[in-house]
């Protein structure tokens, strides 16, 4: 049944998500947290969140538009899904690998862009997705978040983006390094034009992403637990050659520092979405 | 070093006059030395005439003899004072800001600064900013636009600093904070890349309507050792990375990243050479100043805004 409501909002794809971070194989899943063993279904009732012990598992976009979106009033700006990479580093198995993450996600790129509905209210909506490429933003991932910036400017409407991400990615190089010059240049555009961004950043949100458009939302909000950083773990440590400290670069740690507004549980998310656009209309 | 290495080739090809003699008068055979020297004369004449592999301006852009974005700024400048702090709590010495003036026009400085020996890339962290210095940076920025002063910025750095106060004040928020603002200041900006130009920590001060790099500087993503680790996992690949990464000044320009390459001499600029460029520098500044300023403030922003906006092609496929 979920699966049905999925394809209904995917115009991409009729394909079922197969991916590690959305759904297991098999009717059981082992929470990474707990270790508990819960109920497939049961874990998508519950927002995909453990029963438990709330660890959040990962999401895939189709499932989070889902969740967030009143039901079929999701339209994908297909202008968008045609988009291919021009390769700019000439990376030979760099293509091969994009068609083959094509055909086993059902997703033709890391960020899926259009508009929906959230109780009654409109909004543009990007939701990055973690199993292509780890949700790394090439030229085609900054092409969709620049357009969608710009349709919300052009159609009045609040932009909310959620993030998951590794940061740039290698296999465009500069190429891909300028599109955070080329997203943070079209928010500060969107905030010229009094457009409300709502920046939400889930696990894990890193490196090009957190240094550009994530980080700039007159909101921020984030999930619970989520890894969010600019400099990865592993090459602090190896900078500053000690241990880092626990509950280091979480949501719950940023919120202490001062970067995020608020950590929003996912079965809360569609409301305080909706109660944040009502406060700025 | 363009006179060092014309006089090590008038040596070289000395040498070898010397060696074909012996050979043929006194019947020893020195063709092996002669293949040798003639090897190391094709290569410096390579080197001479700016024909360097990617992984040799590497080399060069993190020679410690490279000038600095001070050296640059003392011999670009009739006047500079160097202000200080980000109002919040520090002044982070990675990034230097200031007042500068060429004749009667004033500018504002930005600038990514290595330290010059031990203490000062101590002092410094290395030219690896944390984000106090990026604050700083866009307090000067704001402060520039109020006072209509365009706005230099030098980028030299291995990247932000990746440590663990540096998380805590928000790295990545500071550096897109950085871009956020320069991409609609009302005044105009022009960024030289003069060294290391590596990644987001780079890009900070890169959102300008002119930019000019050096031809032995390099512009890229992460560093080759980090982009051969990352891709490849295997650091050592560092050579074979620099090529594929396309961070010559002339890969860029092939690119639109860049708008301009500027000489050096041959092998690379160093910091008693640095006079030549910077002359050239002074006049390019000169001359983008006064063309930017006489445009429309608001089409200088838009074509700033479309310039990024541009940057990165695509391919629209037929369905
Ligand atoms: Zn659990």
């Amino acid at each position: 049944m979920v699966i049905d409501k999925l394809k209904k909002h995917s115009s991409e794809s009729n394909e079922e998500p197969k991916s590690k971070a959305d759904i297991p194989v098999g009717k059981w899943v082992k929470c990474d947290k707990c270790g508990e063993i819960i109920y497939k279904e049961k874990l998508h009732e519950n927002y995909s969140v453990c029963p438990l012990c709330n660890h959040h598992f990962r999401l895939s976009a189709r499932r989070r538009v889902w969740q967030i979106t009143d039901e079929d009033s999701f339209k994908p700006f297909e202008e968008l899904t045609n988009l291919k990479t021009v390769n700019p580093l000439d990376m030979p198995e760099y293509m091969d690998k994009l068609k083959s993450l094509q055909e086993k996600t059902g997703m033709t790129e890391a960020v899926y862009c259009g508009t929906g509905k959230i109780n009654g209210e409109e909004a543009v909506i990007c939701v990055m997705n973690a199993n292509f490429l780890m949700g790394s933003m090439g030229t085609v991932v900054g092409e969709r978040i620049t357009y969608s910036i710009e349709k919300a400017i052009e159609l009045k409407l609040p932009l909310i983006i959620f993030s998951v991400s590794g940061g740039a990615r290698m296999q465009e190089g500069i190429m891909s390094l300028m599109q955070m010059a080329k997203t943070s240049s079209a928010i500060a555009k969107a905030n010229e034009a009094g457009i409300l961004f709502i920046s939400v950043l889930t696990d894990p949100t890193y490196g090009g992403v957190t240094a550009s458009f994530a980080s700039l939302g007159d909101i921020i909000l984030a999930e619970p637990g989520a890894m969010i950083g600019f400099a990865g773990p592993r090459v602090i440590e190896q900078t500053i050659k000690q241990q880092l400290p626990s509950g280091f670069q979480t949501a719950e740690f940023l919120l202490e520092h001062g970067f995020i507004d608020k950590i929003v549980e996912r079965k809360d998310m569609k409301e305080v979405l909706y109660k944040l656009i009502k406060f700025n209309k | 070093m363009s006179i060092e290495i014309q006089k090590q080739i008038e040596e070289l090809k000395e040498e070898i006059k010397e060696l074909e003699n012996i050979n043929t008068d006194k019947m020893i055979d020195v063709a092996d030395e002669i293949e040798e020297a003639k090897k190391r004369l094709k290569n410096l004449e390579r080197i001479s005439e700016g024909n360097l592999t990617a992984w040799e301006k590497v080399e060069i852009a993190r020679n410690p003899n490279r000038p600095t974005a001070l050296d640059y700024v003392d011999n670009i400048f009739d006047e500079f004072m160097e202000l200080h702090g980000d109002r919040t709590c520090t002044d982070d010495k990675a990034i230097v800001c200031g007042l500068a003036r060429i004749g009667e026009q004033n500018y504002t400085i930005i600038a990514e600064q290595k330290g010059r020996n031990t203490k000062e890339n101590i002092e410094r962290n290395f030219g690896m900013p944390n984000p106090e210095s990026y604050k700083k940076g866009i307090r000067f920025m704001k402060q520039a636009e109020k006072f209509n002063r365009p706005i230099i910025t030098f980028i030299d750095t291995k990247g932000a600093y990746p440590g663990i106060q540096a998380e805590e004040r928000g790295q990545g928020e500071a550096i897109a904070r950085s871009m956020f603002e320069l991409s609609n200041l009302k005044t105009p900006v022009i960024a030289i890349v003069i060294g290391e130009g590596s990644s987001g920590g780079a890009l900070a001060l890169g959102v300008a309507d002119q930019i000019l790099m050096l031809e032995n500087s390099i512009y890229s993503i992460l560093s080759p050792e980090g982009y051969a680790s990352i891709l490849w996992k295997d650091g050592s690949r560092k050579e074979e990375a620099a090529e594929k990464m396309k961070l010559t000044a002339e890969d860029l320009l092939g690119f639109k990243v860049i708008d301009e390459i500027i000489k050096e001499p041959a092998g690379g600029v160093e910091r008693n050479s640095v006079q030549e460029v910077a002359s050239i520098l002074k006049t390019r500044i000169m001359e983008i100043t006064k063309d930017l300023k006489s445009k429309n403030v608001d089409t200088l922003v838009s074509e700033r805004y479309e310039k990024f906006r541009n940057m990165g092609e695509y391919i629209r496929e037929e369905k």
